[in-house]
């Protein structure tokens, strides 16, 4: 069934053109699309637990001719994770556009942006990574700048020339690899690769591209404007699935190909930028006025906690802690993606009913969207990494870490962090519950409510009861590419 | 001929640093994305003076088919990037 693998990007990339081409079939071909995504995810997933991770190329070349694929348990966790938020938000979108024009735009764009993250999590060659990447920026950008806003359009400029730097430096270091080692497939390039000046200069493009593009500090400067200008269904995909996907870069690369590069210095380095986001993040969305600036902050503060776990995997040596590590850090990163998607999606359910999302003036949202607000509650308890989401281990296993090689400043900075998230989340919900006189119903927009509680919920009770097999399902992510 | 190919190799480095420097340096759009599309042309330029394997032997086709996408996707990227920079000026026409 290892073909199911084409259908992961094919799919979306088949939708996207004949949404231009029959925009009014657009709705209905999309979502078959998605459709197709989730089941071939989970055929992967399945053919993942049962053989192990696969290699494929495409059409049947041989290596070194053919486009290669390459799966494992991250990878297939990162496909399933990718399509059941895209089936939540695309079905959540179906009722969020009252524009005509806008509509038309977004389906293409989105089905384009779901092939590149697709693709970037089955690439197994530097190249196809390079133009999954601009074609994912290029998609975000006019993803962000899609309902016309001035203060979109300008969010959506600085995105995209940060996006092409990001992309640029990647390129480079991508020809770099080409000169020096003369191919770009990632297992013939792990097997030649040694530790000098010249690889050094790669390993710092590659990263800096990718650190760009997940918006680690001091590189998230465009995030916030972004993912609060744009449209709340942009935002959630920007927030959970397109961020995701160069830190899942970043750790695949760091723990396999560059692997020989890894020092004291290079852990620290990254649990520092790590701790810096953490607090920046944590301290910026306190005092956000509005809702979707708030959770863009928080998605800052997030990869802050990613990063800092990254450090620590990096550091510790080979064995039991730091595969359990490996396994807290990615179901860190999977909840913070359901988490963060239903936080955005309620969002824009607030902000469509209400007309703002300024946080002081949401009182009565308790009454008047009582089931969003219970999403945002939940979204909150993830995000804050309250038991027993699957946050609460992932944190859970980053502390005891930490406190084992015994980097008390990181503690502090983990509880500090966790703090932080908790007081923003807090102050939102004190806003929330505020009570006002007024009738009440239940379920206000159910198309766009449910899939959104939906997210929620998978973040704060699913991952934490179905956690186990997680690990399991890692183990088959050893080894450098095959 | 090492020696000219070591020329444009070096050369595309040179444009690439130095439209960088422009590119962090300015805070015009326009001069933004004309300074990524000339460090663009720059990598371009370097990943094309490797191929060149001497007059008696074909070029090496995988940097010039890297280089084609990469002409593609630049060429893409400015047409989004002017769109961008035009709507913002007709919905705010004090800035550009």
């Amino acid at each position: 069934m290892n073909d199911s693998l084409i259908w992961l990007f094919a799919a979306p990339l088949l939708a996207s053109l004949l949404s231009v081409l029959l925009p009014r079939k657009a709705v209905l071909i999309c979502l078959f699309a998605v459709s197709i995504t989730l089941i071939s995810s989970l055929i992967v997933l399945s053919t993942v637990i049962e053989s192990g991770a696969f290699y494929y190329a495409l059409s049947g070349w041989q290596t070194g001719l053919a486009i290669s694929l390459y799966v494992d348990g991250l990878s297939a966790l990162m496909l399933v994770m990718t399509a059941i938020i895209a089936t939540a938000i695309s079905i959540y979108a179906t009722a969020y556009f009252h524009n005509a024009e806008q509509q038309r735009f977004y389906w293409p764009l989105w089905m384009m942006l779901l092939c590149a993250l697709n693709v970037l999590f089955i690439a197994a060659d530097l190249f196809n990574l390079y133009v999954g990447l601009e074609l994912l920026g290029l998609t975000a950008v006019a993803l962000t700048a899609i309902d016309g806003k001035p203060e979109a359009i300008r969010a959506a400029i600085r995105y995209l020339v940060v996006g092409l730097l990001g992309s640029l430096a990647f390129l480079a270091g991508v020809s770099l690899v080409y000169t020096a080692y003369g191919t770009l497939d990632i297992a013939a390039i792990s097997e030649q690769i040694q530790v000098n000046f010249y690889s050094g200069l790669i390993v710092t493009f590659i990263t800096i591209g990718l650190i760009i593009k997940t918006a680690l500090f001091p590189m998230h400067f465009w995030l916030p404007m972004a993912h609060a200008n744009a449209p709340a269904v942009v935002s959630a995909a920007l927030s959970a699935l397109v961020i995701k996907v160069a830190f899942y870069l970043i750790i695949r690369l760091w723990l396999e190909l560059f692997s020989d590069f890894n020092n004291v210095g290079i852990s620290y380095l990254f649990s520092t930028l790590g701790a810096l986001a953490i607090l920046w993040g944590g301290w910026n969305a306190l005092h956000a006025q509005r809702l979707k600036l708030l959770a863009a902050y928080s998605t800052i503060a997030q990869i802050g906690f990613l990063f800092m776990a990254l450090g620590m995997i990096l550091l510790l040596p080979d064995g039991e802690v730091r595969n359990t590590l490996i396994g807290g850090t990615v179901i860190l990163a999977i909840t913070h993606g359901f988490a963060k998607s239903a936080l955005f999606l309620a969002a824009g359910i607030i902000q469509q009913h209400a007309g703002h999302d300024r946080i002081n003036e949401l009182s009565g949202t308790a009454q008047r969207l009582p089931i969003t607000t219970f999403t945002l509650t939940l979204a909150g308890v993830a995000l804050i990494g309250l038991p027993p989401s699957g946050a609460f281990l992932g944190k859970w296993y980053l502390i005891s870490s930490v406190v084992a090689e015994g980097l008390w400043l990181w503690v502090a900075i983990i509880l500090i962090g966790s703090l932080l998230s908790a007081a923003y989340i807090f102050r939102l919900l004190g806003h929330a519950f505020g009570r006002i006189e007024r009738p009440k119903r239940l379920l206000a927009i159910g198309r766009e409510e449910v899939p959104a509680l939906l997210l929620a919920l998978t973040a704060t009770l699913l991952l934490a009861f179905t956690a186990a097999p997680l690990w399991s399902i890692l183990e088959n992510a050893s080894g450098v590419y095959g | 001929m090492l020696s000219t190919q070591l020329i444009y190799g070096i050369a595309g480095i040179v444009l690439f640093v130095l439209s960088l420097r422009v590119a962090f340096s300015t805070e015009l759009f326009l001069r933004q994305v004309l300074a990524i599309n000339v460090a663009g042309a720059g990598l371009f330029l370097t990943l094309l003076s490797v191929a060149f394997k001497g007059l008696e032997q074909p070029a090496d086709p995988i940097p010039q088919a890297l280089v084609l996408t990469g002409i593609v996707v630049a060429f893409s990227a400015t047409a989004l990037a002017l769109a961008l920079g035009k709507k913002l000026a007709e919905n705010s026409p004090d800035e550009r």
